[in-house]
């Protein structure tokens, strides 16, 4: 049994591009944010340039209540380089309104039922090591 | 320029050059002009009758062999390099196409996971994702959906594993015999996989000579090229692997089930079915992928896949013998690419009847795969003994 925590080790956050810069804006302002079909109201991630589900370019940006649940998780125990400390628990979280987000999830133990796949969970967010703001999830 | 179909195409060619988990003496470059030569030679050809080239370091071939102007390619290896090859000649662009790959010296600084495996994209790098994790989620989304359980999963591991176990160029050769408890107690690396359950890393070339069937008429064992199908739902590792997302085409083709489009487009061009197939090389990056593609290939219908492995049909002697060389568990996982070639280099040796181990008897159809689920990738080649 072991604590899953945020990372803390020497992890740098990304470049965001063209389309992901509005989302992460979001996130250092502790807010998670999507985008959405003006025209058939598909929620859509990651940041794109058209609706897939109808080619409209009117993507509006909102706000996720950052409520979901667990739609898939793994528990990893060999980190992936040693700036990551394992056991790290990365999850797709399917979010209220209806996307998909890759996170990991915090606050819970490595043998929880928090970590069932249909768990809920909200979104929380973290610094990397160089203050790149980033979101988790968490049991609720 | 004569036109022909994708089934006037044949393979003469095939060569692995020695796989190790360290190639003392070699780089990428080296092993993989290595691999060429054993292949050209393999086909009973010289550098001289090779018109197309296909591989990062063909161009190499092409200047050291002095064989140019010829037609050349940079397309991604495995099965669509095979098929793009077959289309060249089949369009008359070259007569006779050589693939070659190879890796060496680019991971050998093992405090990381492999660096093909790591991808750098915003959304999955800062939570530490790599291959065994994005295909780990669909492995349990499976395992939730439909009760497959970690023991089917270990018991494709162990069978996998112990075709390299007796393999003698396999890089695990005298590895094992391995059990389904062995693999589910070596350590987890990510759940549910454990160490056992995944590919591993090592070093080595391949590469495969193509031609037409004319050419190649009275060479023993042209094995030809009956159907193939490339499927893509887009950049993997940057979205979410969630196993219900899909394209807009049709219901059932989703990510879960990546490669079916490809292989009903293959099986139609054979003009076969499941039923055909006689050994199936199929791609086996994680022991999930073997369940989800019987599934996805229509061997068994989808949520079965866990039973079916169970049942007999995935071992030596079985209806459905997999990797039948210990694939990328205990043949070899060359880096990139390398590994991907080597399911068809294997399906091609089952068809000449040459395999000094686990030779499935009278093999006539060979199906070989590539990719899989949480790359959002899957292609197909069918190969046979005869034209269809
Ligand atoms: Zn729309």
């Amino acid at each position: 049994m072991t604590l899953l925590r945020p990372q803390v080790g020497p992890i740098t956050g990304p470049d965001p591009s063209v389309f992901s810069q509005h989302y992460w804006d979001g996130c250092a302002a502790g807010e998670l944010r999507f985008q959405r079909c003006a025209v058939c109201d598909t929620a859509v991630h990651t940041p794109a340039a058209v609706c897939p589900s109808c080619g409209s370019e009117e993507l509006r940006w909102e706000s996720s209540s950052g409520r979901g649940v667990i739609h898939s998780v793994t528990i990893v125990w060999r980190p992936v380089t040693p700036a990551f400390e394992a056991p790290y628990a990365p999850a797709i979280i399917e979010l209220e309104e209806g996307w998909f987000l890759l996170t990991s999830v915090i606050d819970c133990d490595t043998d929880g039922e928090e970590l069932a796949i249909g768990a809920p969970v909200e979104i929380v967010f973290h610094p990397l090591a160089d203050g790149f703001v980033i979101p988790y999830a968490r049991p609720r | 320029m004569t036109q022909r179909s994708l089934h006037d195409v044949v393979i003469v060619g095939v060569n692995n050059t020695p796989q190790a988990k360290l190639l003392e003496g070699h780089d990428s470059r080296s092993v993989s002009l290595a691999a060429a030569l054993g292949a050209v030679a393999d086909a009973g050809l010289s550098p001289l009758d090779i018109d197309g080239v296909v591989g990062p370091f063909g161009n190499d071939f092409i200047h050291q062999h002095r064989i140019g102007p010829v037609w050349r390619s940079l397309s991604p290896l495995g099965i669509p390099a095979v098929l793009e090859a077959a289309m060249a000649i089949a369009c008359g662009l070259a007569t006779t196409v050589l693939i070659t790959t190879g890796e060496a010296g680019s991971h050998r600084h093992r405090t990381s996971t492999a660096p093909w495996t790591r991808p750098t994209n915003e959304f999955v790098a800062p939570y530490g994702m790599f291959t065994a994790a994005e295909f780990a989620l669909m492995a349990r989304r499976h395992m939730h959906l439909y009760g497959t359980t970690q023991e089917s999963l270990a018991h494709v591991a162990a069978v996998i594993r112990n075709n390299g176990h007796v393999h003698p160029e396999a890089v695990f050769h005298g590895r094992g015999p391995f059990t389904a408890s062995d693999v589910l107690a070596s350590r987890m690396v990510a759940d549910p996989f454990h160490l056992l359950d995944c590919a591993m890393t090592s070093e080595g070339g391949a590469a495969l000579v193509l031609t037409s069937a004319d050419r190649a008429a009275g060479r023993v064992h042209p094995v030809h090229i009956l159907g193939g199908g490339i499927d893509h739902f887009g950049p993997a590792y940057q979205n979410p692997p969630v196993w219900e997302s899909g394209g807009r085409r049709r219901p059932d083709l989703i990510v879960g089930t990546v490669g079916r489009r490809a292989s009903e487009l293959a099986f139609a061009a054979a003009g076969l079915g499941p039923q055909d197939v006689d050994v199936c090389e199929f791609y086996d990056p994680f022991s999930f992928e073997i369940i989800r593609q019987f599934e996805a290939y229509g061997f068994c219908g989808v949520g079965e896949g866990g039973d079916f492995v169970l049942s007999g049909v995935i071992e030596p002697g079985g209806r459905f013998p997999i990797t039948t060389d210990g694939g990328t568990m205990s043949f070899s996982h060359g880096g990139a690419a390398v590994q991907l070639l080597q399911r068809v280099i294997r399906g091609v040796q089952q068809l000449r009847g040459t395999c000094s181990t686990m030779q499935v008897a009278g093999a006539e159809v060979a199906m070989c795969t590539g990719g899989g689920s949480g790359a959002m990738f899957t292609d197909v080649l069918l190969l046979g003994t005869s034209k269809p």
